[in-house]
């Protein structure tokens, strides 16, 4: 027997982030669909609400914002399902990798392939709302800091609602709220760069979130795959 | 000494108890089969003792230690195949295999994730997505599996579901092998298999 542990944390990551990444690139729909959401709904507000442009500006970084909140959204109720259905889950808890290794490859893939594309995108976007350059700036900087968050927080809640008979409406119940006080500080980090004050309060605020929320919820995602495997 | 030991395991679901009081012990070189009716709590105690499932009480004991205690050492040693394959569509034969295996933390060489695959009939499937792949040549993934893994312990649920008398064939010979270098098996299944196992555990009695 050998006596010399074959898991360990950087392996599971490894393992999950690339064998998502692979997935995701074999079959690109659910990304595609995630950032068109984006794309289409963000550019249809602007149709909708007319060419009056303060008022565009002043709801811009909220719009886009809730965009993307949605956006990401749309992603998490496959984020683990697929692996459940399949059978691959119990593997994995079976491996010698320990279980919070592999859960944080899958989160971070999954922020690679929704949250950073809404991120590159959103300047574009909010281009037609006429916000200008420098609340552009601070508008992606939030949705750096905060897309991730989004992608722990529904990574814990996809994870509790595995298995579940309505699973997807039950997510919805769960992670939207939860994801309030990210849109809050978000969009809020823009309007103050655009009303002249300072972002810094908001984007500090966020990178707490992001602290605490990377420190904590892959644990609570083991918790709940355990509990939804039993 | 490698050994399985399992003592007064009892697992119910609900208001149901599936089993209660299940003691046995597996020596290197021995496999069980586990036996009973649809629903009599075969995959249940299966699950338990991967440590999938929590049981209601009892413990599993490996090479003399409490499972529960260190869990990773057991997980080093375990192979476990449930009735989900987890198999992924959109990859290959061979990605699924190197997938699969890269779990246990002990990378193999693409030659010998080849030769195992030969082996079970798919050398002409290696590079087809396992979507096209019908469900006894995904069962020969698993079976694939098992050989390059080479774990002391396997754990099998229904291991000859959608395989065809060849397939259950070189399923005999990998059992065989595996007893034959020490290893231990717990097999639930309805077929008669041709190691003979070292004692059968009926539940639902």
């Amino acid at each position: 027997m050998t006596t010399v542990a074959l898991g360990s944390w950087p392996g599971g990551f490894a393992w999950a982030f690339s064998r998502d990444f692979r997935l995701a690139w074999r079959n690109p729909g659910e990304t595609v669909l995630v950032i068109a959401f984006f794309v289409l709904v963000a550019s249809l507000f602007p149709l909708g609400v007319g060419a009056d442009m303060r008022l565009l500006e002043r709801i811009g970084p909220g719009v886009i914002w809730v965009c993307a909140l949605l956006a990401a959204f749309l992603s998490l109720p496959a984020m683990f399902s697929s692996d459940y259905m399949d059978g691959s889950l119990e593997q994995m808890a079976l491996s010698s990798h320990p279980m919070v290794g592999w859960v944080s490859g899958k989160i971070a893939a999954h922020w690679i392939m929704t949250g950073l594309p809404l991120t590159v995108l959103s300047p574009l976007l909010a281009l037609q709302y006429g916000l200008e350059a420098d609340t552009l700036l601070v508008l992606a900087a939030a949705l750096a800091i905060g897309t991730p968050v989004l992608s722990l927080l529904g990574a814990a809640c996809s994870a509790l609602t595995l298995g579940a008979r309505g699973g997807g409406m039950l997510l919805a119940l769960l992670a939207l709220p939860l994801f309030v006080p990210i849109l809050i500080f978000g969009a809020g980090a823009a309007q103050a760069q655009a009303s002249g004050l300072s972002p810094s309060p908001h984007l500090s605020l966020l990178a707490a979130g992001l602290i605490v929320a990377a420190m904590g919820l892959p644990g609570a995602v083991c918790l709940a795959i355990r509990i939804s495997l039993d | 000494m490698r050994a399985l030991e399992v003592r007064d395991l009892r697992c119910s679901r609900g208001p149901v108890t599936l089993f209660r009081d299940v003691s046995f012990a597996v020596a290197a070189g021995e496999w069980l089969a586990v036996r009973g009716a649809n629903g009599s709590g075969k995959t249940t105690l299966l699950r338990c003792l991967a440590g999938l499932t929590q049981p209601d009480c009892g413990e599993v004991l490996w090479e003399g230690t409490v499972v529960a205690r260190d869990p990773s050492a057991f997980h080093e040693a375990l192979s476990y195949g449930g009735h989900l394959a987890g198999i992924k569509d959109d990859l290959t034969a061979d990605e699924n295999l190197a997938a699969l295996v890269a779990l246990r933390g002990r990378p193999v060489d693409a030659q010998s994730r080849r030769a195992a695959l030969s082996r079970m009939g798919l050398e002409k499937r290696l590079h087809l997505p396992a979507r096209r792949l019908s469900a006894g040549q995904r069962r020969r993934i698993g079976l694939a599996r098992l050989a390059v893994e080479a774990a002391p312990l396997w754990a099998l649920d229904e291991p000859l579901t959608a395989l065809d008398d060849e397939g259950q064939r070189l399923f005999e010979h990998l059992l065989a092998e595996h007893l034959a270098s020490g290893g231990i098996a717990v097999i639930a299944t309805h077929q008669a298999l041709a190691p003979e196992p070292a004692r059968e555990l009926r539940l639902g009695s």
